[in-house]
């Protein structure tokens, strides 16, 4: 793992993998993060992922442990992060024995891994290292997994290369795209009365954020992007529309409904972005280009397909544009009547908010949070958890840089945030990470204070205590007739003695005007924080496409 | 339209490969109707044949999920025109009423199968062909009371020159 260039592993070890950590202990070049719970470690790692664009690591021992990493596994893979987590496993001798924490974890991870190995041999440690990580970070990065039998561990090998490439026979990720292709995208795009943009966490994986805003203004087409791809371009950009989709801006919506060719990138069209699938952009000609061929086509129908590599698909079609430009220079002017459409319904459809209310609106602490990124985009960085928290943030937050920006999209993970949180401070130690939080997932994983704590990764939590699980209490106001089944939260600790029994700072706020002060305090303060902010629980979140219902049909 | 699919998969010959291929199936949702595996003629290789039930989208969603596989090598949609399938199938046949013997054993000579095992009450028929093949002599075979029933599933290849390992190292 040292000659693939691990410098920071989160884990947790225990019986099955004892070895491995005790080779750790004289390693000065990697350093280990001690997690309080495995499904933070592989968290830890997805943050750190999407913070750095490097592979993350965890590593956990057999049977519970392994176990435990699964959700932060299956995150990782449908969220596309690369990660590499190595389990211990019972000697191969006890294998299928059921023995004393044995757990099938090749088997349970086959369907939420890119691939996994079962060592069975020491001498293929090296290979099966190098492929690993090779995965993980090429072609739709994703997570590998490596269960190591301890008797594999404690082997001894015959002599020891790391090899300088691998190669799979059957894993050849088509990179460069076809020139067919762009061309005809870029003709489509040029010729469109009402072109649209629309970018998914592709192109933040592959760095390609810089292309995606030349080639937007090249042609002057309005951008929206999905959760996953927030910060490719500047939210306030004049041709930015933010988000799309279910709890998307609406203009972004209208804009997906009534254009004609929507040039879509690195997005999966999940089920979030297109409402119900037959509905969308009922009028679109659509161009998708991924990395991955087995996306085209499958949420969606496609007219012009391209497969490649995000960087490089954005590359060419801005040569192939620029070109075009030059030749009929009158076309970059075209769009103008589509955007000012776009500007005027954005400025009709922008929501109002109440900035001085108590119990405080979400919306003002983002409002507040804005302000600390809008001093330094560059070095700060916005983590959610999921639920209401997530929500507000994706809706209102102008987020300025890619890689931070970090949610758990796909599967919709609660008590992510927290770690993803601690991934990315361990990434960009030069960076501040805010977490917006929910009271109910916060204390998912709140326990790992202590892990932010002994490293000092000053962690800032943002709860937004509404006492209850706020989403589905909202689900429960608008389609389940007020029947609160289950989501009253109002037995919550108190969050500020949390803080004290961990060591790190806290605050309880209680009032719009106090949320700024606190949160210079708690960047100040140098520690991990909890700020505890109480928030007005019956704030719906609007406006929103009710489950089953149609892009353009929000309830508002 | 709904159809039936026929692929050929050339697959890393490794434990749990097949593993991979089915539980694929299953959590993408596809229909998959036989599934038969064996050697290749290199023995680093499993050749798997598959039948599948879906449109035209559901084949191509099933061809890209399968090559997305980092077990899986190569995967050929093999259309019924320009292929050869067969299958194998031992049927144990009832044959204590009187004249069974004999009407089966022309029934056998007619379908060009072979009774491979005989014994006081029964027998064993050994039948190869395409599926519709061994459809049609099982259900001739039910009136006498079929005890057991063994199918390979289908194998399969193309017509021609063409191989599925050409471009394979």
């Amino acid at each position: 793992m040292e000659k693939e260039g691990v410098k920071h592993i989160f884990g947790i070890l225990g019986g099955a993998i004892m070895d491995v950590y005790d080779v750790l202990y004289d390693n000065s070049s990697i350093k280990h993060f001690t997690c309080r719970h495995e499904q933070v470690a592989a968290f830890a790692a997805s943050g750190y992922a999407r913070a750095s664009g490097k592979t993350g690591t965890c590593m956990a021992t057999s049977g519970p442990g392994a176990c435990n990493l699964v959700t932060g596994i299956t995150d990782a893979f449908i969220d596309s992060n690369p990660l590499v987590a190595v389990t211990g496993q019972v000697p191969t001798t006890a294998i299928g024995g059921d023995s004393f924490q044995e757990a099938d974890i090749v088997g349970i991870t086959m369907p939420i891994t890119k691939y996994n190995y079962l060592l069975e041999d020491v001498n293929d440690v090296p290979k099966t290292v190098k492929g690993a990580y090779y995965l993980a970070n090429t072609g739709r990065p994703g997570p590998i997994l490596i269960d190591f039998p301890k008797d594999i561990q404690r082997a001894k090998m015959k002599d020891y290369t790391h090899p300088k490439t691998i190669s799979f026979e059957s894993y050849n990720p088509v990179l460069k795209p076809h020139p067919r292709q762009i061309k005809l995208a870029v003709r489509e795009l040029m010729n469109a009365k009402r072109p649209l943009i629309l970018s998914g966490g592709g192109t933040i994986i592959s760095n390609a954020s810089k292309e995606l805003v030349q080639l937007a203004e090249l042609l002057g087409i309005p951008t929206t992007t999905t959760s996953l791809g927030k910060g490719a371009i500047m939210e306030d950009h004049p041709l930015a529309l933010g988000m799309l989709g279910m709890h998307g801006n609406k203009w972004a919506n209208l804009a997906i409904q009534q254009s004609d060719v929507i040039f879509a990138i690195g997005t999966r069209f999940s089920d979030r972005i297109t409402a119900t699938a037959k509905s969308f952009a009922p009028k679109a000609k659509i161009i998708h280009a991924d990395i991955d061929p087995s996306e085209i086509g499958k949420n969606i129908r496609v007219d012009i397909p391209i497969v490649g590599d995000a960087k490089l698909i954005l590359q060419d079609m801005l040569a192939t544009a620029k070109a075009a430009v030059k030749r009929e220079a009158s076309l970059s002017k075209k769009h103008t009547e589509w955007g000012k459409k776009l500007d005027t319904w954005k400025k009709e459809f922008r929501q109002e908010m109440c900035f001085d209310c108590v119990p405080i609106k979400p919306q003002r602490i983002i409002h507040e949070v804005q302000k600390i990124i809008d001093k330094d985009p560059k070095h700060t960085i916005i983590a959610t958890e999921v639920g209401r928290n997530q929500l507000w943030a994706m809706h209102y937050m102008n987020i300025r840089e890619p890689r931070n920006w970090l949610t758990s999209g796909g599967l919709g993970t609660m008590g992510a945030g927290f770690p993803l949180s601690i991934g990315a401070q361990v990434a960009r130690p030069d960076c501040r990470v805010l977490n917006m939080a929910g009271d109910g997932s916060f204390q998912m994983t709140m326990q790992d204070l202590a892990t932010c704590i002994t490293h000092d990764l000053p962690v800032v939590n943002v709860i937004f205590n509404d006492e209850a699980l706020g989403n589905v209490r909202m689900w429960q106001k608008m389609f389940f007739k007020e029947r609160y089944s289950q989501t009253n939260l109002e037995n919550n600790p108190d969050f500020e003695k949390i803080a004290e029994a961990y060591g790190a700072w806290a605050k309880k706020i209680e009032r719009p005007g106090e949320i700024q002060g606190a949160l210079q305090e708690a960047l100040k303060s140098g520690k991990p924080v909890i700020l505890d902010i109480t928030v007005d629980r019956d704030e719906i979140i609007y406006p929103m496409v009710p489950p089953g219902g149609i892009l353009h049909d929000m309830l508002e | 339209m709904t159809k039936t699919h026929l692929l050929s998969a050339l697959v890393e010959n490794k434990p749990g490969v097949m593993q991979r291929i089915s539980g694929m199936f299953s959590r993408r949702g596809f229909n998959i109707d036989n599934i038969s595996v064996g050697p290749d003629k290199d023995a680093n290789y499993s050749r798997v044949t598959i039948t599948v039930k879906g449109d035209d989208r559901v084949l191509e969603q099933v061809v890209k999920q399968l090559n997305k596989l980092i077990s899986v090598t190569k995967v050929r949609d093999l259309n019924e025109r320009d292929s050869i399938s067969r299958e194998l199938a031992l049927v144990k046949v009832n044959t204590s009423k009187a004249d069974a013997r004999t009407e089966i054993a022309q029934y056998v000579d007619v379908f060009r199968g072979a009774i491979v095992d005989v014994s006081q009450d029964s027998m064993i028929i050994e039948i190869t062909g395409d599926s519709e093949k061994i459809d049609a002599f099982v259900n001739l075979m039910q009136p006498y009371g079929i005890k057991e029933l063994a199918r390979t599933g289908v194998t399969a290849m193309h017509r021609g020159n063409k191989s599925i390992t050409d471009s394979v190292k």
